[in-house]
């Protein structure tokens, strides 16, 4: 199918990376937590991809990312429990339904946020975040399962290395085709003169919107997988550091880059965790000392990130 | 009918009267420039025919159609184009990209074609591309196509913002001070190339232009504004005549056939 076409020079790559990381974990050459790791970076990335589509395309200042992350756990989570289910084949309904829950959540809460200018919609996104960390915290009331702040636990442990991997490279695909399709130009021509792009007939609420809502998506499949992986969520991890951290990933990759948001994504998983094995018990928050220092540095170095992206 | 009927529009921002009730029209295939002080309220009257501001009252009418509450982004289908006193174009985005953006925006396929990449992808993307590359080498940009826009000088922006409007195959198209800090050679250009567009695009062309060796060679007739209102109208020897004219200019450049 068409669909493959265009990125026939990636799918040899992806398909080697597979089988590598497939033999890697199959005979036991890495522990289990490398694994986990691994499976996690795929999962940031996909979720760090929405929010580049959200701001490094669109330009739409986002604080509020982990949110919709943390719907798609959730109600991925809710649904796999009440549903019992428990392979991979029932969890797929699962994920799509998460991640067009939280594709639907971003939808109705950008119809009226989307209008206000960059600073405002941080400011709007924020709350909407620390509103939805608010509702994970009282979730209990609404169901026993969902835990509250005492957290969620027993999720089936569904995601393994096909899932992750294959979800995130399909939807890195899709991303890749809308982007680079008249709606991704639209995308950015919205970002670099709003005005201008009503001028020549684009309905930029409409491709705001679209923006917003498909970057929700990703982030809501990327939580169902995340809550699949850790078997366990707490409010605590969809708060605005989450947020923070996407869009940290975003920027250092470079807005408008997907390759770029793929290396810090990984990069980023790799440095935390792998900081966290190098390092000695005792010195392991030392890691809050020299990522900040690496991110300080890249930006002085590579203010556009990673990868710079003409528009 | 009219290509472009405004009817007492009126504009106020707090107290301010920016446009206080103008009234003119324009035939198809005419060109009308509006020129007036600074301050006179033309770009307003742009701003306030293309949707960008609500009038508080009156109205436009496009071939007749009530066009004025319609928002910025209906017009290009209509048949509307427009520039920008201040240029707008799409700064970090290829020259190619500017003027394949507004191709695109009228030749359509919807997003699942562009995700499965079905033949209408293909197909649309390709003739936009040609489309595209036709109206960059009239307008002299070939072999710029992929610098970023705001990379080039200064006159070929305002020509890359004429071609990305051009792109819309407008049967309207509004201008706004084309020639605004241009030098005398590049007016010289923009009058030419105005001529060309004239001819190629057969399209009504209102033109607001302080410089007057471009706006009086190419119109077939001014309104000439101050203070919000209209204090003038006419063929371009007409008004350079008009006393009224006269004294609002005054102290500005006198009406010369040079430019301005």
């Amino acid at each position: 199918m068409k669909f493959f076409w265009e990125a026939r020079k990636a799918i040899l790559p992806a398909v080697l990376i597979y089988l590598v990381l497939k033999a890697v974990f199959g005979f036991h050459f890495v522990s289990q937590y490398i694994e986990q790791i691994t499976l996690f970076s795929f999962i940031v990335i996909l979720t760090s991809l929405g929010l580049n589509v959200i701001y490094g395309y669109t330009g739409q200042f986002s604080l509020g990312h982990a949110a919709f992350y943390g719907i798609g756990a959730y109600v991925s989570a809710y649904l796999s429990k009440s549903l019992g289910v428990e392979s991979i084949l029932g969890f797929i309904p699962v994920l799509f339904l998460s991640g067009i829950g939280a594709g639907l959540v971003g939808c109705l809460i950008g119809i009226p946020i989307l209008k206000l200018r960059d600073d405002f919609l941080a400011i709007a996104t924020l709350g909407f975040g620390t509103l939805v960390r608010v509702v994970f915290d009282n979730s209990d009331r609404f169901s026993e399962i969902l835990g509250g702040s005492r957290g969620f636990v027993g999720i089936p442990r569904i995601t393994n290395l096909e899932l992750a991997f294959f979800v995130t490279i399909f939807l890195i695909l899709v991303t890749r085709n809308i982007i680079f399709s008249r709606y991704g130009l639209f995308w950015r021509c919205v970002k670099s003169d709003e005005l201008a792009s009503q001028g020549i007939g684009i309905n930029t609420s409409r491709m705001k919107l679209m923006a917003f809502s498909y970057g929700c998506f990703l982030a809501g499949i990327g939580g169902a997988l995340y809550a699949h992986l850790y078997t366990f969520l707490h409010p605590s991890n969809f708060d605005i550091l989450k947020s923070i951290d996407f869009l940290i990933i975003v920027i250092v990759g470079g807005m408008g880059s997907i390759a770029g948001t793929i290396y810090a994504g990984l990069i980023w998983v790799g440095f935390i965790e792998g900081l966290r094995i190098i390092l000695p018990a005792e010195m392991l928050d030392l890691r809050w000392v020299f990522i900040p220092l690496f991110l300080i540095g890249l930006m002085m170095w590579r203010p556009h990130g990673l990868i710079r992206k003409a528009g | 009918m009219k290509a472009l009927a405004i009817e007492s529009l009126e504009k106020g921002f707090g107290g301010v009267r920016a446009v206080g009730g103008i009234s003119f029209s324009v035939e198809e295939g005419e060109t009308v420039g509006i020129i007036g002080p600074n301050g006179a309220g033309k770009t307003t009257v742009f701003n306030l025919i293309t949707g960008f501001y609500r009038p508080d009252r009156g109205r436009a009418l496009f071939y007749g159609r009530n066009i004025t509450s319609l928002p910025p982004y209906r017009l290009p289908r209509l048949g509307i184009a427009r520039t920008f006193q201040n240029l707008r174009l799409f700064g970090k985005l290829t020259v190619f990209e500017n003027v394949l953006s507004a191709v695109l925006v009228r030749g359509g396929y919807n997003i699942f074609s562009a995700v499965f990449r079905w033949t209408d992808y293909f197909v649309t993307e390709s003739k936009a591309e040609e489309k595209a590359r036709k109206l960059i080498e009239f307008f002299n940009l070939s072999g710029k196509e992929d610098q970023p826009a705001d990379s080039l000088p200064y006159g070929e922006q305002r020509r890359l913002e004429l071609a990305r409007a051009l792109a819309l195959e407008p049967k309207l198209l509004l201008v706004d001070e084309p020639g605004a800090g241009m030098n005398p050679i590049e007016i010289q250009g923009l009058v030419q190339t105005m001529k060309e567009v004239k001819k190629q695009f057969s399209l009504t062309v209102v033109i607001i232009e302080h410089q007057m060796g471009l706006v009086m060679n190419i119109s077939d007739k001014i309104v000439v504004m101050d203070f919000g209102e209209k204090i003038a109208e006419g063929t371009p020897d007409q008004v350079k005549k008009d006393r009224k004219v006269i004294e609002a200019y005054l102290g500005e450049e006198p009406l010369r056939e040079g430019t301005g």
